[in-house]
């Protein structure tokens, strides 16, 4: 029932891509429709995965071991364990929410593009779910073309810079990945090639320290690149910005914590004692990364760009709770990846939702929007306020434990981290509520503004299920953390074992 | 589950049941009992449990109510739980008993307004939010509260976000209601490093458990200590506008005038006092931190007194005299006078509140005229807001028995006993200052002369849910001083201090570590009194002097001491140096260098330079391609096959 359901989860957004190819293009109600309601069955076959899941086991479940190219030692290897199934729940939340948001935004080529979206969800679920090298490269390759097309043909006015520039950086992190995967799988114990990621985390304390630094910088490379950490997060502003509404969300909500979960997945799992050695350097970039993306933030005057750099900001928060390897820090860290996801993908579509009625995201174009559009203000103030990390809401858990992870880091060893970051919260203020003020406040001082409609009713709707998980994680975020506890617990044990020996 | 967990839950039912179905309910009057119904219930069961603690023997007077786990991960469990005991309970009394009556107040002073069951909404979410503030038994959820009034703050300052406010560097309300805010968390930002390090050293949040371990992992007077009470001491100066982070509650007015009498008089702002009376324990073991707190104290009771005689918005006047009064609060607190810091708290909830509303009933009478240079003989048509504003005034002056007198009083004695005279002197200075603008301000709006254009503005007595609070709240700041009498006065009339003795056991702990006075000190205590009563009386007469004319000799006055005019009425520059110094640089360095240099010129020419540099490589080798991103692609893959053959076959 459960391998099922895992198998569902995955195969259904493929099946359903290829189904979308058989329907006539001039069919776009039934295209839309067909999209979403696969979607949504994804949606609950992940959810057919809560009962059978055993949250005190640490271990991978629903595992499903097939030979591919015996040749590599490479597999169609599946399975999930708590931190996964938290991103691959996110990842079927996410995508209805996101395929809904596109019947208004998205005009031209539209059978493509909802191919290409649920090819997409296809490969996120599959980074989440591998647990072979080999696979694990395909989907996250994979992901990259439908990406690549969504910014490039259907994005803003610089789409082709921007959808450049994200394929750029991207492969050249995951040249480097692809090789660290293959030397990788020549350092088993008895040297021959395995992709087996179960096997190789048995084997990875054993590697060689020195070889255990480049393997890992490798990795963090391409991981990095991805979440973006400091200073390689100048594809983001560009793509977010260039992206249309429901790219911007997938982007934010889903494809940023591939490479967060890569660090937990790889870097920490397979490489112990290297990221030991590399825990205070990398958290150094974070630490620079949640100030710096909130300074720049704060100056942005385009809406989409001002939250693409706190995202900057907050993914900075989740990356120094991994490096503090300590429980309540990768706990934090994990939750803050779902919450990043939860408030940053709303307010993409709160902007989008300003997008479409304007055609504009300059800040200054805006003013008193509060007046017209009421309801869209509730939600827009409780997006932000998610973002600034108001507790009660989903943003404090994660940013408060993950702050506390680092402030009683055995690794780390510092106070300075954690107290430097926290200086982040009170930017976070600063950036968020100047904006809102100038956008949402005052007096409608532009004269087009003054017709603005309020939310229609598909718009509410996608915004009113994250609400509700914004609300949740922030009152009883045990729900979900109970999920990645056992699996945390674990690594952090193993982690923290093995890695002092260096 | 204990009755005490209803206490916040009834005005979180208010909130939902306001916040999503206010607009169906329609009715003002509707919303108004909901609203104002649900702060009555959680008062009813906040006196209930009081009374069943008045038959206890002091040290059981205390109840720890559990909810829910909140967080849970590895060695970190928050709960959700509540400590019910002296020091939440008057709080929550406080709380809920004038916050039903502002409640009340508002369902007349709001008639009317197209947004009435949002106001109603955000009311309730802060009582709720302040409730949990209070009654936490441990830091987060305390700190959950305490950004959750912040929260609250932010939404009723901005009520009104169309309209234009007066301030430094401020337009709209919406400015006010964000400066408030970001303020606020400068302070949360020392409350939260506060918590890692007392997490970290005890493994709890838990108030009560911290408390009892504290003593026996620092020594009285180590640097840990210090440092943790001081950041949790910048936390106080942010919530509760003491210097250096007081400017935000000036502009805070710009909220209708019941939000200024609830949340920027009453209650949310004694959230610092509250804080430090909680941790008394911690705070007695930092003599440093102590004297601080005494400094900043008092200072800002003597700046922000000194400002508040030269405005002329008739709630700036008492914004400035509230961070003044809780600069008084802050100072008890410093020398150890817990229970006459907390004693304080409660007398001014009662004259602040009452204040408040007076002006409110004023501003509602006079068609939302708050200058009080264009008002003047008020009395004739607003007697009950007059007589009412009258005893407030009185009692925030400290004219002997009215509320004000006796809390203000044991202030500035232990200030003398416990501090020194020169802190007294102080104190007195500021105390004169409080009754001269108090007399200023209710002159000015009151009495002499009528400045005001009769043909616009017909001043009105305000409906009777307005007025009733008013009068409840009169009685209140006129006897309320009672609970807690000072001993000579005690002595002479038999009353028993009875605030004391119910705080005795909260304070006791943190007492013990607090140097003693022995020693009888009655004729002192006798002279001091009669000192601050004269001085309190001089600044009224003086006052009155002035001002029994309208503003004409005033003006005189201010034309001849230009210089401190001009330094008091732009509020001793700060705002405009906070701009200049911090503000403006932080902005034009992430603007000018972090944005556009070091994010497009540095990185993104770096990587737009390997591009091209990759590109024209690319071109120059073979012209036969046609788009950009093949043409990179295909390098790509290159690159991959010859790393692939490179490292497959070098093993």
């Amino acid at each position: 029932m459960g391998v099922a359901a895992l198998l569902c989860t995955l195969f259904a957004p493929l099946a359903g891509s290829l189904a979308l190819l058989l329907i006539n293009r001039d069919q776009t109600k039934a295209i839309r429709v067909t999209a979403l309601a696969i979607s949504i069955l994804t949606l609950g076959a992940s959810l057919l995965l809560l009962p059978e899941f055993d949250q005190s086991l640490s271990s991978f479940q629903f595992v499903i071991d097939q030979q591919w190219i015996p040749a590599f030692d490479a597999g169609f290897r599946i399975g999930i364990d708590g931190t996964s199934l938290l991103l691959v729940l996110l990842t079927t939340f996410i995508m209805p929410i996101a395929l809904l948001s596109s019947w208004s935004s998205i005009h031209k080529q539209e059978k493509e593009y909802y191919v290409l979206l649920l090819l997409l969800q296809f490969g996120m679920t599959g980074v989440f779910l591998a647990l072979d090298t080999f696979l694990f490269y395909v989907f996250w390759e994979l992901i990259l073309i439908p990406m690549y097309f969504v910014i490039g043909i259907w994005g803003g006015k610089d789409r082709i810079y921007a959808a450049i520039k994200f394929f750029l950086y991207t492969l050249v992190g995951s040249l480097l990945m692809l090789i660290a995967i293959i030397w990788l799988g020549y350092s088993t114990a008895d040297h021959v090639f395995t992709a087996d990621l179960m096997k190789l985390q048995a084997a990875g304390p054993m590697i060689p320290f020195e070889v255990q630094k480049w393997l890992f910088l490798a990795f963090a490379l391409a991981f990095c690149i991805k979440v973006p950490l400091f200073p390689l997060h100048t594809w983001l502003p560009d793509a977010h910005v260039q992206a249309p509404t429901p790219g911007s969300v997938i982007l934010a909500a889903v494809l940023l914590k591939m490479g967060t979960y890569g660090l937990i997945r790889f870097n920490l799992q397979l490489f112990p004692q290297a990221s030991h050695y590399f825990a205070a350097a990398i958290s150094v970039l974070a630490v620079i990364g949640i100030i710096y993306g909130a300074l720049v933030a704060m100056v942005q005057t385009d809406i989409k760009k001002l939250v693409a750099y706190s995202s900057v900001s907050h993914l900075g928060f989740v990356v120094l709770g991994i490096f503090s390897m300590t429980t309540i820090g990768v706990q934090g860290a994990v939750i803050q990846m779902v919450n990043h996801g939860l408030s940053t993908g709303m307010l993409f579509l709160c902007v989008g939702v300003m997008y479409e009625r304007r055609h504009t995201r300059e800040i200054s174009e805006y003013g008193g929007v509060t007046k017209v559009m009421p309801r869209f203000a509730v939600m827009f103030a409780i997006a932000m306020f998610a973002s600034v990390g108001l507790p009660g809401l989903n943003g404090f858990v994660g940013e408060y434990l993950t702050l506390l992870g680092a402030f009683q880091s055995p690794v780390l060893h510092s106070w300075s981290y954690a107290i430097i970051s926290a200086s982040g919260v009170i930017f976070a203020a600063v950036y968020l509520l100047w904006m809102f003020q100038r956008v949402m406040f005052g007096p409608i001082t532009n004269a087009e503004n003054h017709g603005l409609r309020d939310l229609n009713r598909s718009e509410y709707w996608q915004l009113v299920p994250l609400v509700i998980f914004i609300v949740w994680i922030g009152v009883a975020p045990r729900t979900f953390m109970n999920i990645s506890e056992a699996s945390v617990k674990a690594l952090v044990e193993t982690v923290g074992k093995v890695g002092n020996g260096h | 589950m204990n009755s005490a967990a209803l206490i916040p839950l009834f005005p979180l039912l208010g909130f939902l049941v306001i916040g999503l179905f206010g607009k169906q309910l329609k009715s003002e009057r509707l919303i108004g009992i909901i609203g104002s119904g649900a702060i009555l219930a959680s008062f009813a069961i906040a006196v209930s449990i009081f009374f069943s603690f008045l038959g206890m023997p002091g040290e059981e007077r205390s109840m720890h109510v559990p909810v829910y786990t909140w967080i849970s991960t590895g060695a970190f469990t928050v709960n959700i739980a509540y400590q019910v005991d002296q020091l939440s309970l008057l709080f929550t009394l406080i709380i809920t008993g004038i916050g039903f009556l502002i409640h009340v107040y508002s369902i007349g002073y709001m008639h009317g307004d197209k947004s009435f069951s949002r106001f109603f909404a955000y009311l309730n979410l802060f009582v709720f939010m302040m409730l949990n503030l209070v009654l936490a038994d441990n830091f987060l959820l305390t700190f959950l509260g305490w950004e959750g009034v912040g929260l609250a703050s932010y939404l009723l300052i901005g009520f009104w976000y169309e309209r234009k406010f007066e301030g430094t560097g401020i337009v709209y309300t919406g400015d006010a209601a964000k400066k408030a805010f970001i303020v606020n968390r400068i302070g949360d930002f020392g409350v939260l490093i506060a918590m890692f390090i007392l997490f970290n050293t005890f493994g709890t949040l838990s108030y009560s458990e911290i408390a009892a371990q504290a003593p026996t992992v620092w020594a009285p007077g180590t640097a840990m200590v210090s440092v943790v009470t001081l950041l949790l001491f910048l936390g106080c100066t942010g919530k509760s506008a003491q210097i250096p982070l007081g400017i935000w509650l000036p502009d805070a007015m710009a909220g209708p005038t019941p939000v200024s009498a609830l949340i920027h008089a009453a209650t949310m702002v004694t959230s610092g006092i509250f804080l430090i009376a909680r941790n008394n324990v911690l705070f007695a073991m930092s003599p440093s931190t102590m004297a601080v707190v005494t400094g900043i104290g008092i200072t800002t009771a003597l700046i922000a007194g000194t400002i508040g005689i030269v405005q002329n918005d008739i709630k700036k006047v008492l914004a400035y005299s509230t961070v003044s009064q809780l600069g008084f609060m802050f100072t008890a607190l410093g020398v150890g006078a817990f229970t006459a810091g907390v004693f304080h708290v409660m007398t001014h909830a009662f004259f602040k509140a009452l204040l408040f509303l007076g002006s409110g009933s004023v501003i509602h009478g006079m068609h939302e005229q708050q200058d009080i240079q264009k008002m003047g003989g008020l009395k004739k048509y607003m007697p009950t807001t007059y007589k009412t504003f009258l005893i407030g005034t009185l009692a925030i002056s400290g004219i002997p028995f009215f509320s004000g007198f006796f809390s203000k009083d044991e202030i500035l004695w232990m200030g003398f006993l416990n501090g020194s005279p020169i802190l007294w002197g102080v104190g007195a200075v500021a105390a004169f200052t409080t009754a001269f603008y108090m007399w200023r301000l209710t002159s000015l709006t009151f009495l002499g002369e009528e400045r005001f254009d009769h043909h616009h503005v017909h001043p009105h007595e305000s409906p009777a849910t307005m007025t009733i609070p008013l009068i409840v709240l009169a009685v209140l700041s006129a006897f309320g001083g009672f609970l807690g009498v000072p001993h000579v006065i005690g002595h002479a009339l038999h009353i028993p201090n009875l605030l004391e003795g119910w705080l005795d056991p909260i304070f006791e702990r943190g007492m013990s570590f607090l140097p003693k006075h022995v020693g009888d000190h009655a004729m002192l205590e006798w002279g001091l009194m009669g000192a601050s009563t004269v001085i309190a009386i001089a600044g009224i007469m003086l006052a009155k002097s002035i001002y029994s004319k309208g503003t004409e000799r005033a003006e005189g006055i201010a034309a001849r001491m230009k210089g401190i005019y001009t330094l008091l009425w732009n509020k001793y520059y700060v705002d405009e140096v906070y701009n200049f110094a911090v503000i403006g640089p932080i902005l034009a360095v992430s603007r000018d260098f972090l944005w556009k240099i070091f994010d497009v010129k540095i990185i993104d020419g770096i990587v737009n330079g390997s591009a091209s540099t990759v590109g024209a490589g690319a071109a120059a080798l073979r012209k036969i391609q046609s788009g950009v991103a093949q043409n990179y692609a295909l390098l790509m893959m290159v690159g991959i096959i010859a790393f692939l053959a490179w490292v497959t076959l070098g093993r």
